[in-house]
């Protein structure tokens, strides 16, 4: 399968921060409305797509909201204050280039500071280079998002761009989902919503779907950088499969038959050990009886930044462990 | 008068019942049903006179934040815990008032005099701490106070300034009091009106009570964050006294959607009730687990600026109030008419 | 089997959260003859089923969790040496020179390393180790450790429980398979009583985690009184006396928000008249037990903690008294003996 770098520009730049997901849902779900039998959304914004198929209910998710910032206030000469819309990260967020959902775009400094340690997001302020408050109020209010406004770069190896977690998981759900032809299993693709506020939009999905089985796609960061803190997953040694994380502990149905299929199917993979984090199987696993749930990543680097880094050769193995998942009748 | 019943009401987590049993009476001639469910939640229906177009609920909870007695020492002081986030700085040098029977004590700490200059500038622990209510010994105390009974400040309610208010647990008695008066009034159309329980040491009741009643949308009142000094900048300022009920646009628990937000501010606007933005992120509500139960809905938090929150006195403005009980009763109106 | 053989086997085998499975057996085992059914759900919970003669009108539930806190793999150095991290609350202090196994293809012996003291300054001794600086060394050159040992492999502490004096008992994973084994015993005494109320005993899964066991197994079994059996703190000198347990003398019984008011009397008025020891245990808000999630779950459920007073917890040397495990079992069966049909209703009442 060649990599589909025109399909991942397009979903890691299509505005869509948490609890504003409706541009990029609408992307996806144009961009997969012919491979599905059902396509709704819920009352969160959750995208749902279902293939139907025999067999066990199988929900796959990835999440579709963007860490972002909210304005929460307007000064009296038009300058900006905000609160952090998931992980933020104020030294990742000085100096960069914002853009709002009507394109309203601005730049993110500081206060002075003695000391750039000491950075915080509330000594930070967004410059739209309005010329007095007035003016300001007509560009944004209080309540809107912004999101990080950076390109989008790739080399025959690696993309970086800001984004990939988790556009990168919906490029691999994607992948998959249209290339699976006749499902063996009873497939809910899940497009989720506010992932990076609390695993939220997964939680009602999954109440909704009421799975046998969760898998979620996602990014996970990398141990292979200079002086890198331990952590056994790098770039371009394969598909990541997840142990635990701060949010759930893979069930081992799941994880040994991605490690099962991954030695038979001859795919690349590496065993992760996270030691913080979650993502949305942390939901769907505590789901009304339980569901037995794992996770298939996608080794990034500088997760949160604006030079979030993937291998092309790790998502094409994720994409092919993930079909290779789906298609064998559970 | 409701609100100072509410207030002077002891009512810490765990331990609602007094404020449950007023509420209860308020509003049973006024609801279709009321009943209580399995942890303590109070769950109204009224109907009005017409179905909605989707479930609506309006919520508030009932518990305040207060202490609770973990032993009486051998001289009959009782030593305690905090229920609920209160900074412990607050707590040195107040009146309380103990279990069912109200004794009144008080936190006593060491005098001045006796106290070495470094002593000064440091923080009494909790374990520091004890309430004295006057017993001669263990025996005595333990004849009118129980392990595990709880304590409230002993605070009463007065107006006072220019059209304000001085009570404890404002936050959150004034919540519960608009829903009383907005489950009092008449209504076109129905709703559910729930007062939970716990919410202070974890939003513990709102999502049994969410399951139960499988709303569409919720409105959930509560008293927030006040704090104004000189010198600090707009943006610090999370919502200013007199300036009307203040509209949450995301805090821990909850990114509240914006569409719900513009429509609340339309309603304001067409009803000229004053409105402004909660401005800070920080603080959680039940808003938190209504919204991600079962397969989810849309919530707002609908605030009265409450000074001095989590202390043993809380100050609001009585036109702030009066403005959040008709915002409300616009928007559950408005609601009926045009579903989400 | 006596209730020390069962904890003995229990807490000398090895299951972190979310590997619980390698304990299953010897659960269901001890069940199953006292259970009209015993299953394991999807997630690993054990539960055991024994009705009453109510049809199912009133279902009490009690849990007690079966994982314990360990340390999982999560890199392998060049010279062989396993880098890990926890798995629950372990206090790393407590880690140093601990023996290990590592669950691998096969169990094999680790020692957990540290530097030796005369390679360190007086004020590197003040401060203790890090766990990012602590290593798991097996004796294994990293190419031969690798056909045994993965990425994600579990471990667990070495420690063979043994008897102190006193009836004293001491060991790894008491929180919580004493609470299991206090369930056993329970359900034995249920044998000779007929109780009105259907009884589901709980091995639960990953409580020092997330307390998924709790949550799952409570939304499908839907009981009508919830009661988690875990540990509370025992006294020892440093600790204030209204902050612990007394050992011997009963299990602590939970006053506070996480617990249902008029269940919590009938459960002291339980151990009163059947001359069972209690002691009062002050908690605020939501529990650090099962009871956190059962409250919780659905509609709300009404729930009790009981908790076996329990020395130096999360160590691998907790410490118990069996009396309180005894007295525990017998006040959970009188609990259940004493609810008759029709009594639920006005217990709950608010």
């Amino acid at each position: 399968m060649a990599f589909n770098s025109e399909l991942l520009r397009k979903l890691v730049t299509v505005y869509g921060p948490s609890s504003r997901e409706h541009l990029i849902r609408d992307m996806i779900s144009e961009e997969i409305k012919d491979h599905v039998d059902e396509l709704y959304t819920d009352a969160l914004g959750n995208l749902i797509a279902h293939k139907k198929g025999p067999g066990k209910k199988i929900m796959i998710s990835a999440h579709m909201d963007q860490i972002g910032l909210i304005v929460t206030d307007i000064d009296k000469d038009g300058f900006v204050r905000f609160g952090n819309i998931g992980g933020i990260s104020p030294a990742v967020t000085f100096s960069q280039r914002v853009i709002f959902e009507n394109n309203t775009i601005g730049a993110v400094y500081s206060e002075p500071v003695d000391d750039l340690s000491k950075l915080k997001l509330e000594d930070m302020f967004i410059d739209i280079g309005a010329k007095s408050k007035e003016e300001a109020e007509s560009m944004v209010s209080i309540g809107d998002i912004c999101v990080y406004h950076a390109e989008y770069s790739e080399n025959s190896n690696v993309v970086f761009t800001p984004y990939l977690d988790d556009r990168v998981g919906c490029f691999v759900a994607v992948e998959a989902l249209k290339s699976i032809q006749k499902p063996e299993n009873d497939l809910y693709f899940v497009f989720s919503v506010q992932e990076e506020v609390g695993l939220r939009g997964a939680k009602t999905a999954a109440y909704g779907v009421d799975p046998d089985f969760g898998l979620a796609i996602d990014v996970t960061t990398h141990g292979d950088t200079p002086k890198a803190k331990r952590f056994a997953v790098g770039l371009h040694k394969g598909a990541a499969i997840k142990v635990k994380d701060n949010s759930v502990i893979s069930h081992p149905l799941v994880r040994e038959r991605l490690v099962h299929l991954a030695q038979e199917k001859g795919i690349p993979y590496q065993m992760e050990v996270l030691e913080f984090g979650g993502t949305d199987s942390g939901a769907i696993h505590m789901n009304k009886s339980g569901v037995p749930s794992g996770v298939i990543s996608i080794p990034t680097r500088y997760v949160h930044s604006t030079v979030e880094m993937a291998s092309k050769e790790d998502i094409t193995n994720c994409i092919a462990l993930l079909k290779a998942y789906l298609e064998e009748r559970l | 008068m409701l609100l100072k019943r509410l207030t002077e009401a002891s009512g810490a987590s765990g331990n609602e019942k007094e404020v449950r049993d007023i509420i209860v009476e308020e509003i049973r001639p006024f609801v279709d049903s009321v009943r209580i469910d399995g942890i303590g939640n109070v769950i109204a229906y009224k109907s009005g006179k017409s179905p909605a177009a989707g479930r609506i609920m309006v919520t508030a909870h009932m518990d305040e934040v207060g202490l609770m007695i973990k032993d009486i020492d051998s001289t009959g002081l009782l030593k305690f815990l905090t229920v609920g986030g209160i900074d412990k700085r607050v707590l040195v040098s107040k009146a309380v008032v103990v279990g069912k029977g109200k004794i009144k004590g008080v936190i006593g700490s060491k005098p001045i005099h006796l106290q070495k200059r470094n002593e000064w500038t440091k923080v009494l622990d909790i374990n520091e701490l004890y309430i004295d209510i006057g017993a001669s010994s263990k025996d005595e105390a333990e004849k009118l106070i129980s392990i595990g009974d709880y304590a409230v400040f002993d605070t009463k309610y007065e107006e006072f300034g220019e059209g304000r208010i001085k009570a404890k647990a404002l936050d959150n008695r004034v919540g519960c009091a608009v829903l009383v008066e907005l489950l009092k009034s008449s209504l076109e159309t129905e709703i559910y009106g729930v007062f939970t329980v716990m919410e202070e040491v974890g939003l513990v009741g709102a999502g049994p009570a969410a399951f139960t009643v499988e709303p569409d949308v919720a409105i959930i009142l509560e008293g927030t964050v006040c704090y104004e000094m000189p010198d600090m900048d707009s943006h610090q300022i999370p919502t200013v006294l007199g300036n009307g009920p203040a509209i949450s646009l995301v805090d821990r628990s909850t990114l509240y959607d914006s569409n719900f937000r513009r429509r609340i501010v339309e309603t304001a606007e067409r009803n000229s009730i004053k409105y402004q933005f909660r401005k800070t992120a920080m603080g959680g509500n039940d808003s938190g687990k209504i919204h991600t139960s079962k397969s989810g809905c849309i919530t707002t938090a609908i605030s009265v600026p409450t000074r001095y929150i989590h202390s043993p006195l809380s100050v609001i403005s009585r036109d702030d109030y009066d403005n959040t009980l008709a915002l409300v009763k616009a928007l559950v109106s408005d609601l009926e008419k045009e579903a989400l | 089997m006596d209730k020390y053989e069962f904890l003995e086997l229990l807490t000398n085998g090895h299951g972190v959260s979310g590997f619980e499975y390698t304990l299953s057996k010897a659960v269901i085992d001890a069940f199953t003859p006292l259970s009209d059914t015993v299953k394991v759900d999807r997630m690993g919970n054990v539960i055991a089923h024994k009705k009453g003669t109510g049809n199912g009108a009133v279902k009490i539930m009690m849990a007690a969790h079966l994982d314990e806190i360990g340390f999982m793999v999560k890199y392998i150095e060049d010279n062989g040496f396993i880098r890990f991290t926890t798995i629950g609350g372990i206090d790393p202090r407590t880690t140093v020179g601990q023996e290990v196994w590592v669950h691998g293809e096969e169990t094999i012996l680790g020692v957990v390393g540290s530097k030796p003291p005369h390679l360190q300054d007086s004020k590197e001794q003040e401060e203790a180790i890090k766990l990012e600086d602590m290593i798991i060394d097996t004796g294994f050159s990293k190419d031969k450790l690798q056909e045994i040992v993965s990425i994600g492999d579990t471990i667990t502490i070495k420690r063979n429980t043994m008897k102190l004096l006193n009836n004293k008992v001491a060991g790894k994973a008491m929180d919580d398979r004493a609470g299991v084994a206090a369930l056993l015993e329970a359900l034995k005494e249920l044998q000779s009583i007929n109780h009105y109320a259907d009884v589901y005993m709980v091995a639960t899964v990953q409580e020092e985690v997330s307390m998924t066991g709790a949550f799952t197994s409570t939304y499908h079994i839907q009981p009508d009184v919830g009661i988690a059996v875990d540990v509370g703190f025992g006294n020892t000198p440093e600790l204030d006396k209204a902050d612990s347990l007394e050992m011997g003398k009963g299990p602590g019984i939970t006053i506070g928000g996480n617990v249902h008011p008029g269940l919590m009397k009938r459960l002291f008025d339980v151990g009163k008249k059947n001359g069972i020891p209690c002691q009062k245990d002050v908690a605020p808000g939501p529990t650090g037990t099962d009871a956190r999630a059962m409250q919780i779950t659905r509609e709300g459920i009404p729930a009790l903690v009981v908790s076996i007073p329990l020395r130096y917890m999360h160590t691998s040397v907790e410490l118990l008294d069996l009396e309180d495990v005894h007295h525990t079992a017998r006040l959970l069966a009188q609990f259940t003996n004493s609810l008759k049909e029709g009594e639920l209703e006005g217990l709950l009442c608010f």
